[in-house]
């Protein structure tokens, strides 16, 4: 059996340098957008401002992005590296968008940001133009396709387990790709790129009209920031409330565990907008819930209910019941392949074999689980919910002042009223908010699903590596210096050039 | 479309194609990174160095992530036991890839002589580590690597890390960073001029010599030392991917097999020593370009060459030779493997296509006078 240790020091691994990695991407996102705006006015008015103004921000996006490159090799590689199993057993369906993220989105990305700063002076105006929007188009796709990859994960469809590989292969890859938790995560994702992007510029304006700096460039830069960023926040949260809508029907337990709902919510269910979940006692305390909304919400409807986690975990119960069937035909198949009846059975039962699977970590023959095993593999379906709980109301509520904020912005600018100090603070320490969002957002989605690393397919403490303990922690330890470095080496150039503002374009 | 057998066959042979594409592509970026602090004595020198891939290096180096990836959809388990099983060297070779976009990045935006020479180790080190890294690796698939599987397919990598540092392995390390030299040598005698210019030819004829020679050593130790594996039973070609289904034995100089039974195929490794070859010739010449590409055809060989020899042998296990991946039980299903080439048939020309326009829009020797007007150069 695997140690659990290994387990948690995986998931603490690729949990750490994947958040990190997202530290930059969306702002990657974000600005390859915004400078696709501003280059778009300079070409078609002709005013050179805004030719600076995307020369300008394109060194901060440069500094952003080449850290973003960097840290983005090190989430594939730990496919193969730490998640061994995993990249066998669904390698066949996850690695395909992965691989196709090659070769749609970053060769475009990779080889076009090149010509964004090297070009200036070798192409037309045109041409660079189209440049700085192939760069934005790259980072986008391959936003699409990394969401499509995490999409079958919360909700795995178009493939089939085939018990001569042992593994899981693609059946229909029109589901996997056109899979609605993938779509709607995309636009929630994509949209939360922008928002930051929008929020960079915003809030590094407004310290420069606080300091009376570059004001031609900051006030253009606002309006521009403002129109993209209340556009984008709009559209995050309704896409937000998308994604909820498709996990309430394929990722129940998610939606209980964010909601901090431990029995069924009759129609129209409630929602719970403050509340302490105990975990231990199986109920959430201090309550205080709104009629109506979660229904509303959650199922579009007054009439269908919303599962409560104890609802859930007995249907858990029942799942592994099955999956200990699936997985006594699977073995019986293993010595003898041709073997009808059992053939039959594990096609009857194989939805639920990942259920199977969860007993593994009481017992590895799975068949002689006791009862009280059962039990405990059921209670394990249920995620840690108060951090779910917090978290989601914290994303929400930044979502939320975001949208405010660029609407305050919008009709602040519109009146003109450049210096009113009171708004430009606000705005300058909103900067950090979506970040704090995107990676609330990230914790939620994955957390949200343990304990499966593909939901109901594959247990995550079975999709590991099998490496020492003393390994990961060398490795961990390593990831965490270099990254501290770098982080600290990031954040020293961009005050830096922040500080030296558009002149730093003079005298580089 | 195409039966299952000929996919396997296909994706063995754009394997082959992605990792040639990476090692020609940004190989001589590696290649350069290493060449660093000879080629350029001097901070303007250095500049003109790096502002050489600049703007490219960034493009080529997704041949990589695409290898990887297609290595992942494509071949599930060889990706899952080499990347685990090679578990702190893929992690140098990642830390060094990291360095990379930063240090080329980074370099210039302070002026400041410690933290230049705190970048410039960095693009050293992210040129040689990768470089001998996988050489290091090839070596060790060639000798086969200790792993099994259990029956859930679970794989158990036995080994060490320092075994990974055996004498025939750092061979096939040395051949893999003396061929990059070669190559970013070349490189930079067609983009710069001058001391510069000199120093990079004088490194690229050095290394044409070595790659030859090392090539050489590496040839007689396998047929002679190494002992190759042989499949033993009849493997079907389109069953489901299994690699417990087969009997295997090892005999020494069986990696041979493959030309005593097709001699035209000794052509693979025959071009290595005609490319290293042309590129000594060609530098002498001053026809830079054409040394490039025989520089390329030198370093496409050596890559499949190893191929080639292993054929149908993907990543053979030396503790349970039974247990070795094939070309035929370790591939993904039929309906991966159709998928991924249909995208592939789309994209890979698209992606040549416009590469190649931008080389076209950087054609033309770098020099210090554009470095200073370019406020974006490294």
């Amino acid at each position: 059996m695997i140690s659990l240790d290994v387990v948690q020091l995986s998931r603490l691994q690729f949990g750490l340098t994947a958040l990190y990695h997202f530290l930059f991407v969306p702002l990657t996102l974000g600005m390859s957008a915004l400078l696709g705006i501003m280059e778009t006015v300079y070409v078609i008015t002709g005013r050179t401002i805004w030719r600076d103004m995307t020369k300008f921000w394109g060194i901060l996006f440069g500094i952003n992005f080449a850290m973003g490159v960097a840290t983005g090799i090190t989430l594939e590689f730990q496919f193969g590296t730490n998640w061994a199993y995993y990249a066998h057993y669904v390698g066949d369906v996850f690695g395909v968008p992965l691989a196709i993220e090659g070769l749609m989105a970053f060769f475009l990305e990779g080889t076009f940001i090149g010509l964004f700063f090297f070009g200036w002076n070798k192409l037309s105006k045109g041409a660079h133009l189209m440049v700085t929007w192939l760069v934005c188009l790259g980072s986008s796709l391959s936003a699409l396709w990394i969401l499509i990859a995490n999409g079958w994960m919360q909700h795995p469809q178009g493939a089939i387990f085939n018990f001569h590989s042992m593994r899981m292969e693609v059946t229909d890859f029109a589901a996997v790709l056109f899979n609605p938790t993938a779509q709607a995560k995309f636009v929630h994702t994509i949209s939360a790129g922008y928002v930051t992007g929008a929020v960079f510029i915003l809030a590094i304006s407004a310290y420069y009209l606080l300091r009376g700096r570059h004001v031609e460039i900051a006030k253009r830069s606002m309006i521009v920031a403002a129109a993209f960023g209340l556009a984008s926040a709009l559209s995050v949260v309704v896409l937000g409330d998308e994604s909820g809508y498709v996990a309430t029907e394929n990722q129940r337990m998610k939606i209980a565990a964010m909601e901090g709902m431990w029995n069924t919510e009759p129609a129209p269910a409630a929602l719970n907008i403050f509340g302490i979940p105990d975990q231990e006692h199986h109920l959430t305390r201090y309550e205080i819930k709104i009629p109506y909304l979660l229904g509303l919400i959650a199922t579009r409807s007054i009439s269908k209910p919303v599962y409560g986690i104890n609802q859930l975990v007995v249907e858990a119960e029942n799942k592994i019941t099955r999956g200990m069937k699936a997985y006594a035909a699977l073995e019986i198949l293993q010595k003898n392949p041709d073997e009808k009846s059992a053939q039959i059975i594990l096609a009857d039962y194989q939805n639920d074999l990942g259920y199977g699977l969860l007993l593994k970590r009481y017992t590895d023959k799975v068949i002689d689980a006791t009862p009280a095993q059962i039990k405990q593999a059921a209670w394990d379906t249920v995620p840690l919910v108060a951090p779910l709980f917090w978290c989601f109301r914290f994303m929400v509520a930044i979502g939320l002042f975001l949208i405010l904020l660029f609407a305050t912005s919008f009709v602040m600018l519109a009146k003109k009223r450049w210096e009113n100090k009171w708004f430009l603070r606000t705005a300058f320490y909103s900067l950090p908010l979506p970040w704090i969002a995107a990676e609330l957002g990230w914790y939620i989605a994955e957390s949200g699903r343990q304990p499966w690393v593909i939901e109901g397919v594959l247990p995550t403490f079975l999709g590991t590596s099998s490496l020492s303990t003393h390994s990961l922690i060398t490795s961990l330890s390593g990831f965490i210096l270099l990254y501290t470095f770098l982080a600290v080496v990031e954040i020293y150039l961009m005050v830096k050039y922040i500080r030296l503002g558009p002149p730093s374009l003079e005298n580089a | 479309m195409f039966d299952y057998e000929t996919l396997r066959v296909i994706w063995w042979m754009l394997l082959g194609v992605l990792l040639i594409a990476f090692a020609v592509m940004d190989g001589f970026d590696l290649g350069i990174g290493m060449l660093l602090h000879y080629v350029a004595r001097n901070n303007e020198e250095r500049r003109v160095v790096i502002n050489s891939i600049g703007p490219v290096w960034e493009g080529n180096q997704v041949w990589l992530i695409l290898g990887a990836g297609a290595i992942f959809a494509a071949w599930p388990d060889l990706y899952a036991i080499s990347f685990s099983g090679f578990y702190f060297a893929m992690l140098l070779v990642l830390f060094a890839l990291i360095l990379r976009p930063v240090g080329f990045k980074y370099r210039s935006k302070l002026h400041n002589i410690y933290w230049r020479a705190m970048w410039d180790l960095g693009i050293f080190i992210a040129g040689l580590v990768p470089a001998l890294c996988f050489g290091i690796a090839l070596g060790n698939v060639l000798q086969g690597v200790p792993f099994y599987l259990d029956d859930m397919l679970r794989d158990f990598y036995t080994g060490s890390f320092r075994e990974l540092f055996n004498p025939f392995a750092i061979l096939c390390g040395l051949v893999s960073v003396v061929m990059l030299i070669m190559h970013g040598g070349v490189f930079l005698a067609i983009k710069t001029a001058g001391n510069i210019q000199k120093r990079a030819i004088h490194a690229a004829k050095i290394c044409a010599l070595l790659t030859i020679l090392l090539f050489a050593i590496a040839g007689y130790w396998i047929v002679f030392k190494i002992a190759g594996y042989i499949l033993t039973n009849d493997v079907s070609h389109i069953a489901a991917s299994n690699p417990m289904h087969k009997q295997v034995m090892l005999q020494v100089g069986a990696w041979i097999n493959n030309y005593k039974n097709y001699h035209a195929l000794l052509i693979v490794p025959l071009s290595a020593f005609i490319g290293a070859l042309a590129v000594l010739l060609l530098t002498s010449l001053r026809c830079y370009r054409l040394a490039w590409i025989f520089s390329a055809i030198a370093i496409s060989s050596i890559i499949m060459t190893v191929g080639v020899s292993m054929f149908p042998f993907m990543l053979p296990s030396i503790t349970h030779p039974e247990m070795s991946l094939l070309v035929w039980d370790s591939s993904s299903s039929q309906a991966t493997l159709t998928i991924m080439l249909i995208a592939s048939a789309v994209f890979i020309p698209l992606i040549v296509l416009y590469t190649g326009w931008v080389y076209y829009v950087l054609r033309g020797k770098v020099t210090q006078d554009e470095i200073n007007k370019n406020t974006n150069a490294y």
